[in-house]
């Protein structure tokens, strides 16, 4: 499977401080990702030097087989929807659409009048007026109708409400199966990646947490609940991600590619939002030796 | 024609509930031989889920030999499963009710009975994978 | 990227064409009977005498509109600069614009270079334009003063000629250098009319003088050349008159005998030779003889050239405005040009 994003040693530094390091990522075609994790964690740096917005300070990244905005070749190759999907509020919706037509050479006019048509959008309204919904809609439109074979979001939907979220969702989605774009989008609406991901990667602290197939990582996790126990005391090929322990009851969530044999476990299966939370929560490899001295 | 919904508090996958969806409807006769299901493109623009998806639940239709996809056309339901498996549930609740009428006579209570069931459940489909 | 530039600026060209309009419109009405007055003015006094008086009062009956033009010329690219040039980058990296710009299939520097080329070209165009008409309309006075206001002198070099389009090209290249800097459009906007002013203050104390290496001479002080004698407190001193018409005097002081400059005249010749005929003497210990008409007496010259002293002058000639001109337009475009540099080194380096 050829990677549309690949990154080796990836980092990127303001100042003093590592805003995102050692990214090693390989996201295959036609997935539409998930980048998830808190608030500055790292994913809008990440995005951003997908884009060629933002140039690493160590590291490699190869976007479709380019460098990232190496040149208009590898510009018309990607779309970007940046945070808070800008407009140009004195331009109108037709003006857009025509910035759209004159700056990309594979621009699609009829694609793109046909989403404003079928939006609602009013071409001679200027986007300043737009309503969020509608300008992110807008946003959107562009960087679908330049065509991109990947179409990066940055929180796209965090500032809209539920329904204009679920709208342009849709319409992201229903580009996805019109053209087999591929797709990252960050977001820490869970709910929302449940629906749209097939690939998911959790960033915490400038770091790659984990990333895969989400149908993988779904399998690969359990959630094992028993008698209490130390997290050292699992076997070998299970990775603790999260502990939590009671006096009498310790609950594991596991990353493990073989079966679970031991009896004395309840094995639950982990949705992906209790999956993502498990990463982010910060490892507490000494509470278990902490309580055990009271 | 039938309308996917998806309850994202469930547990269960979306594509799982997808595939719920259409054995259910065909379980009680709402989708017959003949009937088209949606079209990819407007299952996506109506839940806003991934695509991969919804391919993925025809996918597995289509492996469960109950739909056909006609390329250019779409998918067609193949296979009905009313019927045969719709007459033996007369029997089988009216088992499952007496079971019901026993577990209350021990003195247990709703939750009691639906854990038991359910533990019950899914031991005896571990035993079948293992 | 042409159209969408050119799509972004059309209100402030909208609000700048319909301005000039308008002021064009007001001025070619007035630059009638401003012509047709001079020329019978100067019909009547070439007949009668009297010109240089006539010339005199028809300068001050205009003044006001003469400099408020100067004020405009000399003002606009400062203003350019800020309204133009600070918002140009200022205003999308605020609105987040850039990164839609920046994500369609143009490379970044494509996107600034468009924008400087037309934008900037706009600059010089808007400015030459001013120039242009405000030399039309002030012809008339620009003879009839020439003699006060000398194109040569500090305000009135910056108001005429070519001076303008350079300023204009740097102020605007300034403003876009304040503004991916500042990366915010007010305070960009008052650091880039602040820079600028500062600049249009020192260039013609330290720079333009020097442009060309300045005439120097070292003359007796005659009747003829002297400008005028005056005394204050403890010093007297003496201001020549240089015997070109519209010359630029950058310095004019005394020298002794030895040649060293001297900061006053021996104060015993304001008392003895050099002293003042009756009728005009002040007593309040500053007085002022006008070098003309009832000047100082014969002897005083005499006594000052016996006394070795000569008067040194430094100064452009009239005669090379235009070279200065070219000199100064030339420097402000390179500076412009740096600066531009500067600016698709910062905006493809810094900003994200």
């Amino acid at each position: 499977m050829t990677a549309v994003v690949r990154t080796e040693g990836l980092g990127r530094k303001y100042g003093r401080r590592w805003a995102l390091r050692d990214c090693d990522l390989a996201i295959p075609a036609g997935r539409v990702v998930g980048l998830v994790g808190p608030n500055g964690a790292g994913k809008t740096t990440l995005l951003n030097m997908v884009v060629g917005q933002l140039a690493p300070s160590a590291g490699t990244i190869e976007v479709l087989g380019g460098r990232p905005a190496s040149g208009p070749a590898q510009l018309a190759k990607v779309g970007f929807v940046a945070q808070d999907t800008p407009t140009y509020a004195s331009l109108t919706v037709a003006d857009h659409l025509r910035l759209g037509a004159r700056l990309n050479p594979g621009w699609d006019a009829a694609l793109a009048r046909d989403r404003i048509e079928r939006l609602g959008l009013d071409p001679a309204r200027r986007a300043g007026r737009l309503s969020g919904g509608q300008r992110a809609q807008l946003a959107l439109t562009l960087g679908i109708a330049k065509r991109p074979e990947l179409l990066i979001l940055d929180e796209p939907v965090a500032a809209l409400d539920p329904l204009a979220r679920r709208e342009f969702l849709a319409s992201l989605m229903e580009a996805v199966a019109e053209h087999s774009i591929s797709v990252v989008l960050s977001s820490h609406l869970m709910s929302d990646l449940e629906r749209v991901c097939d690939h998911l990667v959790v960033v915490v602290d400038s770091r790659v947490r984990v990333a895969g197939d989400v149908d993988d990582l779904l399998t690969a996790h359990h959630r094992l609940t028993g008698p209490r126990r130390d997290a050292a005391r699992l076997p070998s090929g299970q990775h603790v991600v999260s502990a939590s322990h009671t006096d009498r009851q310790s609950t594991f969530v596991v990353r493990t590619d073989g079966p679970i044999h031991d009896p004395a476990w309840t094995v639950g299966e982990v949705g992906l939002e209790d999956l993502v939370l498990a990463y982010m929560t910060p490892k507490t490899e000494d509470r278990p030796a902490l309580e055990a001295l009271r | 024609m039938i309308e996917f919904h998806l309850d994202a508090g469930s547990g269960v996958s979306p594509y799982m509930q997808l595939v719920r969806q259409v054995r259910h409807a065909l379980r009680l006769d709402l989708l017959r031989e003949g009937d088209q299901l949606p079209t990819v493109k407007d299952v996506v623009a109506q839940l806003a889920i991934n695509p991969n998806t919804v391919l993925k639940a025809y996918r597995e239709l289509e492996h469960e030999g109950l739909v056909a996809a006609r390329p250019g056309v779409g998918t067609f339901v193949t296979r009905s499963l009313a019927g045969g498996s719709l007459a033996a549930h007369g029997p089988l609740r009216q088992d499952l009710r007496r079971w019901l009428a026993k577990a209350r006579l021990a003195g247990l209570d709703d939750e009691s009975i639906e854990a038991l069931f359910m533990t019950t459940f899914r031991a005896a489909a571990q035993e079948d994978i293992a | 990227m042409i159209w969408l530039t050119l799509r972004q600026f059309r209100l402030q060209a909208t609000v700048a064409l319909a301005t000039l309009v308008a002021v064009t419109a007001l001025l070619a009405l007035t630059r009638i009977d401003l012509v047709d007055d001079y020329a019978d003015g100067i019909a009547s006094c070439t007949a009668t005498g009297g010109c240089e008086r006539f010339k005199l009062q028809f300068f001050d009956d205009h003044q006001s509109w003469f400099t408020g033009l100067v004020t405009v010329v000399v003002g606009l690219p400062g203003l350019i600069g800020a309204f133009w040039g600070a918002p140009l980058i200022t205003r999308e990296i605020e609105a987040g614009t850039h990164r839609l710009a920046w994500n369609q299939s143009v490379s970044r520097s494509r996107w600034l270079a468009v924008k400087l080329g037309v934008i900037g070209l706009a600059s010089m165009a808007a400015a030459g334009l001013a120039v242009a008409i405000a030399t039309w309309w002030s012809d008339p006075l620009d003879k009839a003063g020439a003699d006060r206001f000398p194109r040569l002198s500090p305000v009135m070099f910056d108001a005429r000629g070519i001076a303008p389009i350079g300023y204009a090209a740097f102020a605007f290249a300034l403003g876009v250098t304040a503004g991916v800097l500042i990366r915010r459009t007010l305070p960009a906007m008052a650091v880039t009319l602040a820079v600028f002013a500062g600049l249009q203050l020192a260039v013609p104390q330290y720079v333009r003088p020097n442009l060309i290496t300045p005439v120097e001479r070292t003359v007796t002080i005659t009747p003829e050349n002297m400008q005028g004698i005056s005394l204050a407190e403890t010093t007297l001193t003496v201001r020549a008159r240089v015997d070109e018409p519209g010359a630029w005097v950058l310095s004019d002081y005394t020298v002794d005998a030895s040649g060293r400059k001297v900061k006053s005249l021996p104060v015993s010749l304001a008392a003895g030779a050099c002293a003042p005929p009756p009728p005009t003497t002040v007593p309040d210990g500053k007085e002022s003889v006008d070098g003309s008409g009832r000047g100082p007496a014969e002897k005083c010259y005499a006594e000052i050239a016996r006394l070795g002293y000569r008067q040194h002058v430094t100064y452009q000639p009239g005669d090379r405005f235009w070279p200065l001109q070219w000199a100064e337009t030339g420097l402000f475009a390179l500076l412009a040009l740096g600066l531009s540099g500067f600016c698709f080194y910062w905006v493809r380096r810094r900003i994200s």
